[in-house]
Order: structure tokens, then C-alpha cells, then sequence
């Protein structure tokens, strides 16, 4: 140990030493001041002493006190040897208090901390699974470069073990590593790839926090868990709750279409979808539109909707920034009520949820216009958090609310705190910029405020006329008068700078007194801030333009007086104002626009919203409230264009496929089809909608895959493929006139395109037929004969089903029909996502009823066994 | 994500640190200090600081500060969330989240902030498993800890931490089975100069206390559920169940825990169970003014109105006051300004009133605007909203609870505009 630390810690440790003392004993009267620091020295022996000696209960009170130094930041390392001899320590609190010591201090004594790691490789070994979770702990958390193979073997091997609480804690050990050895990226990410597709709930949040902080970039990795990870959110724990949905919001925005095209006529349709129960007469509203939004993408929006109701304030903001970055513009609505529940927290959750809906309110004031109420200010809000309560107020100001807002301005004007109260005159000076309406009423209001007694009050409200006399050039003579008289009395420099700016640009307007302000100016010039000289020569400058006549000598003075200012840029500005207007035999060209160069006309300033930049940031992140960016923020993606690949995503959904032939059990087995989250004996019918939908997207995933298998193929077939789609057409117009039968000539359909396609081995990704195409292209997979039975089978079972289905089913074909006609004479295998979208949609209502049949059972019997379960 | 911790009091002193990955020097708390002294009130001090290598992220929570350290980008919330939580685990285990409480458990602070966080990364911070893994502590425990040398940690696994269930532990035993809840709600109002409401809403909390032996599976039905406009659940709650039948059933965990929170819908007018007149003057160029408050009951549906105080801001002018109060007591601090006036009951016979003069500092400008009132009251045995549980039933366990539902009704942020 170095006599460095041992001298600082003699020098340092008194006062806290008999603290200490005090604290383990809780019966030593405060040591004398006396010989304190002789003693301790002897403290430390008296720790090394009883740290050797044999007596447990001696042991644990030395680390109860070295666990104190440590606490408060003291240096303990120069007791390293002695504390690492009790790492075996059969005392697990001993045990415990070692490893706090151990973690803290074995990155400055690595050669000594090694002694140490034989114990913790033993005790990966141990039966069990808590001693095995801590020694995995503590070894990673040991940041010596030397033992980074033997936690690389560790994290493999207990990312394999039984328990899932162990399997958890290496996923933490991931990140440990990482950050001690980058150079293991590569063999770590397969750590990753295993723990990711685990299905513990416990070791989901866990896993997916390392999966961003090693390898956010590697969304390859998330596809085949997509599905489970949004089942499986609802019962992970919060904070894994909240890493995942931001994860998922990342993924959302790279793999789906944007949804905010056609939103327009949407509205009803999906509020009807928050209300209603009947998840499958929404499924029909919305494919009445072109855009059929991927199943996937719904999926993840429907299972974070239950945690808006979350206790826990990151995963409600969590969610909300979800819905805000990936959902429907129409469904944005349903986070605003939660977010204004989030305002009755404590003070600093209040100030982040603010500062986002401050952003949010820019782009979208309509969703919180209701609870436009929330936002009013009491006399006892910290600022911060009143500033931003008043940004949001000015943010929802539109025609109708405005009156009511004034009224309310009026109040916090008169605000004690004055800060807040000049904030306040900004924001009405906002209002009145925004909405024409109240512009006068605005204007007439802070002109009363001028007489105001607080000279904070009355600065800014000079500072907002500028702005908006600036904007109306209109004649405001009066109201310049005015404040050309408020000079004598006013000392804030913005405001006098405000008022002379003010005076110079319309010096035409008020004749009479500008010169004779001027004069005034003269006279202090000397004794001015800096930004009102600056003004004082603009205005000289403009009236000597002007009024040559009354002012040339004022303006001269001013200038002699800039001329040796102590400021270098008045002298500066000085010179360069003085050749440019006073004409003499050197000067330029530049004098004769003199005038044009300083009274032109000058642009308005435009009142814009201090959050309006930061929408780029993603909200609810720390990039966001900071408004830059941090280090290891993942900027989202914009949405692609064309949707990749969805077949990516149902890894689980082909094994499906090759157990398809019993289609009840099929199902059961899958481990897809756990509904973790519905692990409730109620499932209702929302429910096994839900399943089904999920279930039907994984299937038309499936025909998206097997299209892209065989493009190649499919392109000389394209024109088969489009008189196909002809054939659809004629379809659903003999649907239309006689719906009764449609089933009937639909399958036999299927069954003759079924001979076609075999033969060709084109799959028959745009053929009309509904549910064959996805049970032919699973059955492709398998040997044709069987396939070829399965599908008869599930005919004549379709068919029952079918008759009570026709008039859905007309009733889609309907509205399919129209829009259908440009897609077709599109060529097909590029434009494919939308047609696609719209025959999987297809595919979706006829077979997913069949199987919500199935599933509803289904679900019914896990449900049940899942709440035995519960139940112990 | 979260590298260390710093908990700092009032005088800035830094009295405890706690370094999840590499040691982060205290000078990083600098910065924050820097920006305490620009806020000049504790309450105004940024939760979020940027400073060169570092982001300092804080909570102010019964005079203590928690400042967290982070490096990368990390939703804000989610570390400020997490700090509350660590705050409200120690009020739980000390009773009260003080720089004393702290200083004295060291230890368990220590062991405590091991379990809930590893690498930055939450890991237990269900009240009922840390429980089990480091027990909280007690007179009667650091007695027989002392003698027989036995340990607070608990050395197994919490089971709760594996199962479904991971917000309750295992192996509860009672012989007084109890189940209670507080159906507590709050009126935050702001009322205006003439009387009329600006802005009025009802919140509130259900708050259970659950001794229950083994594992109960309770469900608890309201008579009114549609009143709860916008709720938020604990985690133990089925929200299937409650979408569809509008119960709330669920395991419990044992103790003390918040259940629910909610808002009632808006659409019904919130009932204000008290009026208050005033009338406060300050006079132009003399150093007095008036002052005069009466309290009277409101709407308050035939029950007392009780444990009424008035708080009061003063301007700055204002040096002292003297005043009489026709009831309870009264006390001005000429420092913070701060007027706290101890109500008590209201009787309708006798109204209580504060009246009196209040001195001005001389030659300084009239204070332009009146001080608003925040008031404080409570009403027992009534839940403002109407809200009425109606049955509480257990299922999975055979003994008979004792069942018990309390209603109170306070005043949440209730500000009258003079």
C-alpha cells in the first residue's frame, strides 16, 4: 500500500473515525480531540486485528466499519490484503460486506484482487442459483483487465444455467464486460442472440438493455423475438418495461410503413376501436383504406396501450412516446390523459413530462386542449415548472380559449415572482403574434402594463411591443410617443435600447420628439450600457438621414463621444457609421444608399416557441430535455419507404407450418401462441381477437416469405399472376350478385389454381383464393401429396364456416374492389407491400375466425392453467 | 446507466457515495452545486444538468438531494423515478428518509443499494423481496443480531423473485388476518378573487394495508366505478379484469402499498366544501394594511369540516403582522413571510376569522397583488366523488379476513386567489 493514501487517510479519517466508532457500538462517547490522530493509526490496525481474528461477529463489525469509510468516500484500499482473506467467509453478511469491498477497490489492487477470483469461480459451481447470481456479480463487476477470458467462459455458462435469475445476471455481466473489453463485442453479441430468444420475463428487460448498449445497431437480432418480447412486455418488470418499449420504438421505425399518410377519414374508425370490444369489426373498418397497417406494428401498439396505466411515471412517458413516434396520428390522443395524470407527481417527473408535452403541444395542440385547465399556474409551483406550464398555455391559445387564457394571464402578470411574471408578457406578446384577433386587445394591455410599478415588468413589456409594433406596421404613433416619454424613468438597458430602436425606425412617424430623445440620449451617453450606445448611434445615424436639418450637429457630438469609447465595438460601430453617412471627399459609393441601408425595411421577428427545435430528439429521452444530443443517443430512423421484409419475424411460425396438419394442436404447442400477458382466466373476446389477428399476421408473414423464396420464379409468372388478379375481380363481382354461393365456386377455384401453381412452383402470392394461399404455401413446404389432403381437409371444414362468413366477406371484396384496380396495373412484385397488405388482410378475417375458434378454447384452458399456477 | 450516487444535505455536505461501475471523483458535484446556487431556491434547482463528461440528474426529497451521475443517454424519468424509489425503500426501512436515518444504517443503505442496482441497472426494488434479502431493522433484531452474531441478510433467494408473483413474498403467516383500505382523495382547486372556481378536479388514492396469511387472490368491486375517469394500477392488478368488469383483482403484496390512484371524470362538478371571504388592503404611501379572512363550510354533505390551516405567502414589503384570530392559533415567520394559521374545526354557529393589521417596511411601493391562500382541510368519513367500494372478496385462502374501508376527503393543492 502507499504511504500516500495511508497519510491521507491519518489526516482525514478523525472526525469520522470516532464517528464510526460511535456507530458500532453506539455507546463510546465521542472521542477526545486529543491524540486523535495518533489513534488513528492504531483504528486501522485495530480493523487489520480484528479482520484476523477468528471470531465472526469481530470480522463483521471491522467491514461494517470499512462498508462506512467507504460510504463516505474515504480511502479504505491500504486494508486490501486483510479484507480479501475473508472473501470465503462462510458468514454470508461478512460475504457480502467483502464484495462491497471488493467491487470498490480491486480496479487500484488488481494483482491483489486476483487472489480472490478462485472463490467466485467455485462458487459459479455452487448448487445454489443466489450464490451463484452474486459470485457472477461480483466477478464481473471487478473491473481487472487480466480475468476478462474467465468472465467471457462464466457469462457463457450462465447464460445456459436453469435458473432465470441467473440467466439475468449475466445478461448484466454482458454489459460489465463490454465496458472493460470492447474488443469481445463479437463473442458477447452471441450471448446476446441466445439470451434474447429466452422466454423468462425476468430476463427480457435485462437482456435487451445490454443488447443497446453493446449492439443497439444489430436490429437483425430483435426480428425473430419481436413477437414474444411485445407479448411477453406487459409482465415484465418496469424498468425492463421502459428499455424495451424504447427499443421497440427503434424497431418499429425501421421495419414498418409510416402510418401518418392517409389518416384523415381514419379518425372514427379507430376511436370506435378504443371503445368498442369488437376487435374483428375493426379489423374491417380499417381495410377499407389502401394502407393496411402490418399486424406486427398493431401489435406493438396494442400491448403497450395497458401500460399507460402504469404506476411507474418512465413507463407511462415510455409509452407515450411510443404512441407519439409510431402510431396513428389518430390514436396519439389516448396518452395525453395520462401524461396530465403524471402532473400530480412530484415536482421533477413534473418537469420532464411538461417539457414533453411542451413539444408535443407545438405539433399537435388538439390532444391536449381538454385538460387545457391542468396547466394553470399556482402561486406556489417552483418556477421552472411555472415557465413551463406557461409554454404549454401559449402553445393551445387558439380563437376559442383565448379570452379565457388572457383572463388568466392577467393574473400571473401581477405574480410576485417576477421572473415568471415577465415570462407571462412574452407569452401574451406570443398570443397576440398568433392570433390576429386579440392583437389589439394584447397590445393594449401591455402598453397598461408600461405604467407598471416593477421595472422587470415594465422592460419586457417594452421589449414585446418592439416585437409586435414591429410586425403591424401599422400606426402606432401613440403608443411610441408614450414610451419615448418612459426614457426618463426606466434604467433597464433592453428597454431603453428597445425603446430608442423603436424611435429610430419610425422616426417619421413622430417627428417631434425624436430629435428631442436624441438630445436626452446625448447628454447621457456616457453613463449608458453598453447596447443602449449601440442605439443612441443607430438612432443618431437614422435621424441624421432623415432630419439632417435639426440633428446634424446631435448626431455629430454622439459620434466624437463613440469615437473614443472605451467599448471596441462602439468604436468600431462609431467609424463605420460616420463614413457611411457623413458625405466627404473619400466616401464610397456606399453613402448614397446610405439611407436604404438603414431604414430598410426590416423582416419581423417571428415569436416561435423554445421547444419548436427540439422536436428532432425523441421524446422522453435525455437528448430531449437537454435539447442536445447525449452521448449514445440513437437517433430514429426515419419510416422507410417500402416495408422490409415481414417474414423476418415469425422464425416460430414455420415450425407452426410443419405442424399445421393438426390444426388445433398445432397451436397449442407453439410457443408463439403463449400469451404471457393473458395469463388471466378472463379472456374475453378482445382477447382471442387479439390471438387470432397476431396468429393470422404470422401467417400472412409466412406467404410474404414464401413470395420471396421464389420471386425469381414468380416474375415470368407475373402476368399469370395478373390475369389472376383479373380473375379476383370477376370473383367478387359474381360475389357481389350472388354471395350465397361464393364459397362454393371460391374453393373450387383455389382447388384448380392449387394444380396450377403446384406445377409451376410459383407460389400464388396474389391469387385471389382466400385462405388456400396460406395453407398452400405452408403446405409447400411439406410433401405435396400430404399437403394436398390437408387442404381438402381444411375445405370442407372452411366451408361450414364460410356460409356464415360470406357476407363479411362480400362486404370487404366491396370496398376492396375499388382501389384494387391500381395496384394491379402496377407490376407486381415491387408494389407488392400494399396488395399484399390488403390480401393478407383478406387472408386475415376468413382464416383467423376459423381459428379464433380454436383459440378462444385454447386460451380458456391456458388461462386457467396459468392462474393455477398463480394461485400456487 | 446509473454510475453513482451522491446524497448531499441542505449545507452541502456530501455524506454518502455509492459507485456502481468505475469511481466517478465528487467534483462532478460541482456542477451541481453551481447550479443550486444559481436557482437560489432548492425547489428550483434543474433535475437535469449537463456538465463536460458527465450528466447529473437530481431528486430533492425531505431536505436531502440524490444526485445520480449518468453518462449515456437514458430516459430521464427513468432515473428519476428510480431514485424516488430509493428514497421511499429507505423511509420504509428507517421510518423516515433523513441524513441521520441514512447515517445510522449505513450498512443497510449499503446492502440495499447493492440489491436494487446492478451495473446501473435496476434489479430488485419490490419492497417485499428486498425485505427478504436484507431484513429492515429493529430494536428487538440488533439485540439478538449482537448476541448470537446472526446476520440481517438473508441468504436465500427471495422466491418471489422467480414466480409470477414477484411483488409478494412467500410464506406469509398471520393469526389476525386484516385487510384495510383508505379510499383517500384530494381537491387541488383554484378559486378565484369573487369566489367562483377556476379550475377544480378530484384526485385520489386507494391505499391498502394487507395482513393476509398464504396467498390471497382478493377482488374489489365499487359501486360506482364510472366515476374513476383515468386510473393507474399497482402492478399487482389485472387489467383485463378491470377492462372488461371494472374489478380490481388482484394478489397483494404484504403491507403497506398503494393500490390505485385515479381522477374522476371531469364532466362532474367537483363539490368545494369550504368558502373563504377575504378582503386584504394595503395602503397607498402608509406602512399598514388590512387584513381580514373568514372561513365557512360549503357543500361539506353534513359532515365537520376538520384539521383547517391557512397558509399564506406575504409579499416582501410586509415586515410583521398582528392580528387575532377568533379561533386556533396563528404564527408569521418575518423571514420566509410565511403566515400559517391553525384553523382546526369549523362550528357554523361561529365562524373563524383572522383579522388584524399587518405593517408595511416604510417608503417601499404597495405590494401590487394580494398573496393567495392555500388551504388545508380534511373530511372524514366521506369520499368527495362518491366513490363506495362495495364488496372485497378473497378467493385461494380459506380463512375469514377482517375487512375495513376508511373514507377521507383533503384538501390536495387548494389555492384561493386574493
Amino acid at each position: 500500500m502507499s504511504s500516500n493514501s495511508f497519510v491521507y487517510n491519518e489526516q482525514s479519517g478523525g472526525g469520522e473515525a470516532a464517528e464510526l466508532g460511535q456507530e458500532a457500538t453506539a455507546t463510546i462517547s465521542p472521542a477526545g480531540a486529543f491524540g486523535l490522530f495518533s489513534s488513528d493509526l492504531k483504528k486501522n490496525e485495530d480493523l487489520k486485528q480484528m479482520l484476523e481474528s477468528s471470531k465472526d461477529s469481530a470480522k463483521l463489525d471491522a467491514m461494517k466499519r470499512i462498508v462506512g469509510m467507504i460510504a463516505k468516500g474515504k480511502n479504505a484500499s491500504e486494508l486490501f490484503p486483510a479484507v480479501v482473506k475473508n472473501v470465503a467467509s462462510k458468514n454470508i453478511e461478512i460475504k457480502k460486506l467483502v464484495y462491497v469491498y471488493l467491487v470498490r477497490y480491486a480496479e487500484e489492487q488488481q494483482d491483489l484482487a486476483l487472489l480472490s477470483i478462485s472463490t467466485f469461480q467455485r462458487a459459479l459451481k455452487d448448487p445454489n442459483q443466489l450464490i451463484r447470481a452474486s459470485a457472477l456479480r461480483v466477478l464481473s463487476s471487478i473491473r481487472v483487465p487480466i480475468i476478462v477470458p474467465i468472465m467471457m467462459l462464466a457469462i457463457k455458462e450462465a447464460s445456459a444455467d436453469l435458473s432465470p435469475y441467473v440467466r439475468k445476471n449475466a445478461a448484466h455481466a454482458i454489459q460489465k464486460l463490454y465496458s472493460l473489453d470492447p474488443e469481445q463485442k463479437e463473442m458477447l453479441i452471441e450471448v446476446i442472440e441466445k439470451l434474447l430468444r429466452d422466454k423468462s420475463t425476468l430476463v427480457a428487460g435485462s437482456v435487451v438493455m445490454a443488447f443497446e448498449e453493446v449492439c443497439p445497431d444489430r436490429i437483425d437480432l430483435i426480428h425473430k423475438n419481436y413477437r414474444k418480447l411485445c407479448n411477453l412486455l406487459v409482465d415484465v418488470e418496469e424498468w425492463g418495461q421502459v428499455v424495451i418499449i424504447h427499443m421497440l420504438t427503434r424497431y418499429a421505425r425501421t421495419q414498418f410503413v409510416s402510418p401518418w399518410k392517409e389518416d384523415g377519414g381514419l379518425e372514427d374508425n379507430e376511436k370506435s376501436f378504443y371503445e368498442s370490444d369488437d376487435e374483428q369489426k375493426e379489423k374491417t373498418d380499417r381495410r377499407k383504406k389502401p394502407y393496411a397497417m402490418d399486424p406486427d406494428h398493431r401489435l406493438l401498439i396494442r400491448n403497450t396501450k395497458p401500460l399507460l396505466q402504469s404506476r411507474n411515471a418512465a413507463v407511462v412517458m415510455a409509452v407515450a412516446q411510443l404512441y407519439w413516434h409510431i402510431s396513428p396520428k389518430s390514436e396519439t390522443g389516448i396518452i395525453s390523459k395520462s401524461l396530465v395524470r403524471l402532473l400530480r407527481s412530484n415536482r421533477e417527473v413534473q418537469y420532464i413530462v411538461l417539457q414533453n408535452i411542451a413539444t408535443m403541444s407545438i405539433q399537435r395542440k388538439g390532444i391536449f386542449e381538454p385538460y387545457l385547465k391542468s396547466f394553470y399556474v399556482r402561486s406556489t409551483d417552483p418556477t421552472m415548472i411555472k415557465t413551463l406550464k406557461l409554454e404549454i398555455l401559449t402553445n393551445l391559445a387558439n380563437e376559442a380559449n383565448i379570452s379565457t387564457l388572457l383572463r388568466e394571464f392577467q393574473t400571473y402578470v401581477k405574480s410576485q415572482d417576477k421572473q415568471f411574471a415577465a415570462a407571462t408578457i412574452q407569452t401574451i406578446g406570443r398570443c397576440a403574434a398568433n392570433i390576429s384577433e386579440v392583437a389589439d386587445t394584447c397590445l393594449n394591455g401591455l402598453v397598461c402594463l408600461l405604467s407598471n410599478r416593477d421595472e422587470i415588468v415594465v422592460a419586457e413589456s417594452v421589449v414585446v411591443i418592439k416585437k409586435l409594433l414591429q410586425m403591424q406596421p401599422a400606426q402606432h404613433g401613440e403608443i411610441i410617443k408614450h414610451m419615448g416619454k418612459l426614457l426618463d424613468s426606466i434604467t433597464v438597458p433592453v428597454a431603453r435600447a428597445s425603446i430608442l430602436w423603436l424611435i429610430g425606425e419610425n422616426c417619421e412617424r413622430v417627428p417631434k420628439i425624436a430629435p428631442d430623445v436624441l438630445r436626452k440620449m446625448a447628454k447621457s451617453f456616457t453613463s449608458e450600457d453598453d447596447l443602449v450606445k449601440l442605439q443612441i448611434l443607430n438612432l443618431g445615424a437614422k435621424l441624421y438621414l432623415t432630419n439632417s436639418k435639426q440633428t446634424k450637429l446631435l448626431t455629430q457630438y454622439v459620434l466624437n463621444l463613440g469615437k473614443y469609447d472605451q467599448n471596441y465595438d462602439i468604436r468600431d460601430r462609431t467609424r463605420f457609421i460616420r463614413q457611411l453617412i457623413v458625405p466627404n471627399e473619400k466616401s464610397g459609393a456606399l453613402s448614397k444608399y446610405a439611407k436604404k441601408i438603414f431604414l430598410a425595411q426590416k423582416p419581423a421577428p417571428l415569436l416561435e416557441s423554445p421547444f419548436k427545435d427540439r422536436e428532432h430528439f425523441q421524446l422522453g429521452t435525455l437528448s430531449h430535455t437537454l435539447n442536445i444530443k447525449a452521448s449514445g443517443y440513437l437517433e430514429l430512423s426515419n419510416w422507410p419507404e417500402v416495408a422490409p421484409d415481414p417474414s423476418v419475424r415469425n422464425v416460430e411460425v414455420i415450425e407452426l407450418a410443419k405442424e399445421w396438419t393438426p390444426a388445433g394442436k398445432a397451436k397449442k404447442e407453439n410457443p408463439s401462441k403463449k400469451f404471457y400477458s393473458e395469463s388471466e382466466e378472463e379472456e374475453d373476446s378482445s382477447d382471442s381477437g387479439s390471438d387470432s389477428e397476431s396468429e393470422s399476421g404470422s401467417e400472412s408473414g409466412d406467404d410474404g416469405a414464401s413470395s420471396e423464396d421464389t420471386s425469381e420464379d414468380s416474375e415470368d409468372s407475373s402476368n399469370e399472376q395478373e390475369s389472376e388478379n383479373g380473375s379476383v375481380a370477376e370473383d367478387k363481382a359474381a360475389t357481389k350478385r350472388n354471395p350465397e354461393t361464393k364459397g362454393e365456386s371460391d374453393s373450387e377455384d383455389g382447388e384448380k389454381k392449387n394444380k396450377k401453381s403446384q406445377t409451376s412452383d410459383s407460389s400464388n402470392v396474389e391469387s385471389s383464393s382466400i385462405e388456400e394461399s396460406s395453407s398452400e404455401s405452408e403446405s409447400q413446404s411439406e410433401n405435396e401429396s400430404e399437403s394436398r389432403k390437408v387442404t381438402k381437409e381444411k375445405e370442407k371444414k372452411l366451408k361450414q364456416d364460410r356460409i356464415s362468413l360470406t357476407k363479411d366477406v362480400s362486404l370487404l371484396d366491396l370496398d376492396d374492389f375499388n382501389p384494387i384496380s391500381t395496384p394491379v396495373a402496377l407490376p407486381t412484385p415491387v408494389l407488392s407491400p400494399s396488395l399484399i397488405a390488403d390480401l393478407e388482410g383478406l387472408n386475415l378475417s376468413t382464416s383467423s375466425s376459423v381459428i379464433s375458434e380454436n383459440m378462444n378454447r385454447d386460451d380458456l384452458f391456458k388461462g386457467k392453467k396459468s392462474t393455477l399456477l398463480k394461485d400456487g | 446507466m446509473i454510475h453513482s450516487l451522491f446524497l448531499i444535505n441542505c449545507s452541502g455536505d456530501i455524506f454518502l457515495e455509492k459507485h456502481w461501475k468505475s469511481v466517478v471523483s465528487q467534483s462532478v458535484c460541482d456542477y451541481f452545486f453551481e447550479a443550486q446556487e444559481k436557482a437560489a431556491d432548492v425547489e428550483n434547482v434543474p433535475p437535469v444538468i449537463s456538465t463536460p463528461h458527465h450528466y447529473l440528474i437530481s431528486i430533492y426529497r425531505d431536505k436531502l438531494f440524490f444526485v445520480s451521475v449518468i453518462q449515456t443517454e437514458v430516459p430521464p424519468l427513468f432515473v428519476i423515478e428510480f431514485l424516488h424509489r430509493v428514497a421511499d425503500t429507505f423511509q420504509d426501512y428507517f421510518g423516515e428518509c433523513s441524513e441521520a436515518a441514512i447515517k445510522d444504517n449505513v450498512v443497510i443503505v449499503y446492502e440495499l443499494l447493492e440489491e436494487m442496482l446492478d451495473n446501473g441497472f435496476p434489479l430488485a426494488t419490490e419492497s417485499n423481496i428486498l425485505k427478504e434479502l436484507i431484513k429492515p431493522p429493529t430494536i428487538l433484531r440488533s439485540v439478538v443480531n449482537s448476541i448470537t452474531g446472526s446476520s440481517n441478510v438473508g441468504d436465500t433467494l427471495p422466491t418471489g423473485q422467480l414466480s409470477n408473483i414477484p411483488w409478494r413474498r412467500a410464506g406469509v403467516k398471520y393469526t389476525n388476518n386484516e385487510a384495510y383500505f383508505d379510499v383517500i382523495e384530494e381537491i387541488d382547486a383554484i378559486i378565484d378573487k369573487s369566489g367562483s372556481t377556476v379550475f377544480a378536479e378530484i384526485q385520489g388514492v386507494i391505499d391498502a394495508c394487507i395482513k393476509l396469511s398464504g396467498m390471497p387472490d382478493l377482488s374489489l368491486s365499487f359501486m360506482n366505478p364510472r366515476l374513476l375517469d383515468d386510473v393507474s394500477f399497482h402492478p399487482c392488478i389485472r387489467f383485463k379484469r378491470w377492462e372488461s368488469e371494472r374489478v380490481l383483482s388482484f394478489i397483494p403484496p404484504d403491507g403497506n402499498f398503494r393500490l390505485i390512484s385515479y381522477r374522476v371524470s371531469s364532466q362532474n362538478l367537483v363539490a368545494i366544501p369550504v368558502y373563504v371571504k377575504h378582503s386584504i388592503s394595503f395602503k397607498e404611501n402608509s406602512s399598514c394594511g388590512r387584513f381580514d379572512i373568514t372561513i365557512g363550510p360549503k357543500q361539506n354533505m353534513g359532515k365537520t369540516i376538520e384539521g383547517i390551516t391557512v397558509t399564506v405567502h406575504m409579499p416582501k414589503v410586509v415586515l410583521n403582522m398582528s392580528l387575532t384570530p377568533a379561533q386556533g392559533s396563528y404564527t408569521f415567520d418575518p423571514v420566509t413571510k410565511v403566515l400559517t394559521w391553525d384553523v382546526g374545526k369549523i362550528t357554523p354557529q361561529k365562524l373563524p376569522s383572522l383579522k388584524g393589521l399587518v405593517n408595511l417596511q416604510s417608503g417601499a411601493p404597495k405590494p401590487e397583488e394580494n398573496p393567495s391562500l392555500n388551504i388545508q382541510f380534511k373530511i372524514q368519513q366521506l369520499a368527495i366523488s362518491g366513490l363506495k367500494v362495495n364488496r372485497l372478496d378473497m378467493y385461494g385462502e380459506k380463512y375469514k379476513p377482517f375487512k375495513g374501508v376508511k373514507y377521507v376527503t383533503k384538501a390536495g393543492k387548494f389555492q384561493v386567489r386574493t
